[in-house]
């Protein structure tokens, strides 16, 4: 058991960290939530920073302690995050790293990196959520395309998005899981029609993608013709791994503020409020730990995260909800002021016991994968 | 950062579970229950010839010279088995109490405002003066209450954690063994997603304590070890309390050994002091 860091990795953090120093003042204010295009520009605006620094490819080649440290210290010195990025760093552009041929590779994943791509995901369909393999967009072979008719939903950054991973059925609908194959998709191909989704936090973070008759090219399907759910869990397994890192590093801080804010405000005094905080403390120390066991374990296996990203997510998606209704309990009245610190924070954190898996799924994948129960309802 | 077990941890650890399976099997433990506030002394100078309380004494002292660590781990494997006798208070005197380093000498001491088996004790360290015996709800942990209590020993909360981590554990395995078995409505219980999804928690518990309980160890921070106590006392009661559940009628029965688990969850969730202070020492670390 050892929680101390290489001279190498030590070396990494530091001469990370005076980058960070150095260009993250001459880095412009972020853009409105609102304002798309100018989204679009800054994610991959940074992006590009990192591809001309050197760090573009640590989602993807650095090793998972490597990783850990460009996390923790990119959300320390309060760099952006992947933003629009997200699926070609995290999603897209893994799988195509594992499962694509060499002439994908080379027309997909470097304009990733160099932040001039964006990427978005279409797996889930409105009658196909927590039940992805039910997905009915159908993809009818045509010479060497594929003509595809029907609808996705939950698909973020689907305005400013070039390229679009897609889940269709090219098979028959039984056995489910046989049936669907993995395109990229063009998003400037004519039949794509995107209508934006407003989120109960008032923001249209998300969308619906209607297709019809929409063409795509035979060349643009990764893995085999109705090999795609394989070619999907890959991914899914990616996004389990290290993809909360920044996020308990922002949240272990916004616990510092709350107990500022308190201190403050008067609210420092209430023993039951102080308490309550003691326990998140205690709780977000443990899923930083939580996360370095993780990753040491994926160091160890040199392989990619399993089903343990699953406890860690069911824990800190419950975790995060109660912090933010920990900062509710700070603010008191002015917790329903969405201008004031943490509240548009606590109206997304309800997503998180929802996104990627809810819980009860999350709570299935445990039970039935790492703890050996039979399948059944 | 090599957070998991290195090899001869593993190897500590394989070697106490051998040892305790051998000598504290479940028979063991149900005689043990069916006579209490007896201790086995040869059993207690075993452990203390394997090392289990010389194991951080300097080797220069007779110990064998290893650290928090794989304490806790030892520690995690008496809870799992619900090993008794005054472990942690015995562990602590070793090389300040002759003879308890090798398992020839039992040693009490107060934690909190209690004090575990004071009546077997050969040595009694601090606080125990003007102790009143109570009826122990948990039958291997015979308990006197102390009017002052004593301030817990960081280490003695930490190796708690650990016994409470094992008991986590043990819970949990148990609770999955009879829902793959037990049959109702033609199939085992485990395929309804009510009780999978109680196993499922009682695993995310035990293994969020984990990373607590085992940060704890490597860093021996104070607040690490009141986190790591927080998250271990909460494992190990709901564990348990949710493996009796699991287990329906039959885990209200005295045969079962899963209200073993509970009654001794409880008692160490006392060890700490007031959870309250944790909880305090936690939050006073946010503004630090």
């Amino acid at each position: 058991m050892d929680l101390s860091y290489t001279p190498e990795e030590e070396e990494f953090r530091a001469r990370l960290r005076e980058w960070l120093g150095k260009v993250l003042p001459a880095l412009g204010p972020k853009p409105s939530p609102e304002d798309w295009p100018a989204r679009r520009a800054y994610d991959l605006g940074w992006q590009r920073m990192l591809y001309d620094a050197g760090y573009a490819d640590v989602h993807w080649d650095a090793s998972p302690t490597t990783r850990l440290i460009f996390l923790e210290e990119t959300e320390q010195a309060g760099a952006p995050y992947v933003g629009a990025g997200f699926v070609g760093l995290l999603h897209a552009g893994p799988t195509i790293a594992a499962e694509g041929s060499a002439e994908q590779r080379a027309r997909w994943l470097p304009p990733i990196l160099r932040g001039e791509e964006i990427w978005c995901q279409g797996f889930s369909e409105p009658d196909a959520g927590s039940d992805l393999a039910a997905l009915r967009t159908r993809a009818r072979r045509d010479g060497d395309e594929y003509v595809v008719n029907g609808s996705k939903i939950w698909t973020s950054h689907a305005e400013v998005a070039d390229w679009c991973e897609l889940l269709v059925r090219t098979g028959p609908a039984v056995p489910r899981h046989r049936g669907i194959s993995w395109l990229a998709m063009p998003m400037d191909a004519p039949g794509i029609t995107v209508r934006p989704l407003r989120t109960l936090a008032g923001s249209a973070e998300f969308a619906e993608v209607f297709l019809d008759d929409v063409r795509i090219p035979v060349a643009n399907r990764v893995g085999d013709e109705n090999d795609g759910w394989r070619v999907t869990m890959v991914t899914l397994s990616f996004e389990r791994g290290t993809a909360f890192v920044g996020e308990v590093v922002a949240c272990r801080r916004v616990l510092g503020e709350l107990a500022t804010e308190a201190r403050k405000n008067g609210r420092w005094d209430d023993p039951v409020l102080r308490r309550r905080l003691g326990r998140l403390n205690a709780e977000f120390r443990t899923l930083w730990r939580l996360t370095q066991w993780n990753v040491s374990e994926a160091e160890a296996s040199g392989g990619v995260p399993g089903v343990g990203g699953s406890v860690f997510k069911l824990r800190y998606s419950h975790a995060r909800q109660e912090l933010y209704d920990a900062a509710a309990e700070v603010l008191g009245p002015d917790s329903l002021d969405l201008d004031r610190p943490w509240m548009p924070d606590r109206l997304s954190s309800l997503a998180y016991t929802i996104a990627a898996g809810t819980s009860q799924i999350q709570q299935n994948i445990v039970a039935e994968r790492i703890l050996g129960l039979p399948k059944g309802r | 950062m090599r957070f998991q077990l290195t090899d001869d941890q593993r190897a500590l650890r394989n070697g106490v579970r051998e040892l305790l399976a051998r000598r504290f099997d479940r028979e063991a433990l149900r005689a043990a229950a069916g006579a209490p506030g007896r201790l086995d002394r040869a059993l207690w100078r075993e452990l203390g010839d394997a090392g289990f309380f010389a194991l951080r004494l300097p080797e220069t002292e007779g110990g064998v010279g290893l650290g928090l660590p794989e304490a806790v781990l030892a520690f995690e494997e008496a809870g799992r088995v619900l090993l008794s006798g005054p472990l942690v208070a015995t562990h602590l005197a070793a090389g300040e109490v002759p003879g308890a380093a090798f398992g020839d000498v039992v040693v009490a001491a107060a934690d909190g405002r209690l004090v575990e088996w004071l009546a077997e004790a050969d040595v009694v360290r601090k606080g125990a003066e003007g102790a009143v015996p109570l009826r122990s709800v948990d039958p291997l942990t015979p308990l006197h209450r102390v009017p002052a209590p004593a301030r817990p020993d960081p280490v003695a909360v930490l190796l708690t954690a650990a016994e409470q981590l094992g008991t986590a554990t043990r819970t949990c395995e148990l609770a999955v063994q009879h829902a793959r078995t037990r049959e109702q409505f033609g199939q085992p219980i485990g395929a309804f997603q009510a009780i999978k999804h109680l196993c499922a928690q009682l695993l995310v518990r035990a293994e969020v304590a984990r990373a607590a309980v085992y940060a704890a160890a490597v860093t021996a921070d104070r607040v690490d070890i009141a986190a790591a106590r927080l998250l271990a006392d909460e494992a190990a009661v709901r564990g348990a309390r949710d493996c009796l559940q699991v287990h329906g009628g039959m885990g209200f029965t005295w045969e079962s050994e899963v209200h073993l688990h509970l009654k001794r969850a409880w008692v160490r969730a006392q060890r700490g002091g007031d959870a309250t202070e944790s909880e305090e020492l936690l939050a006073s670390d946010l503004t630090a």
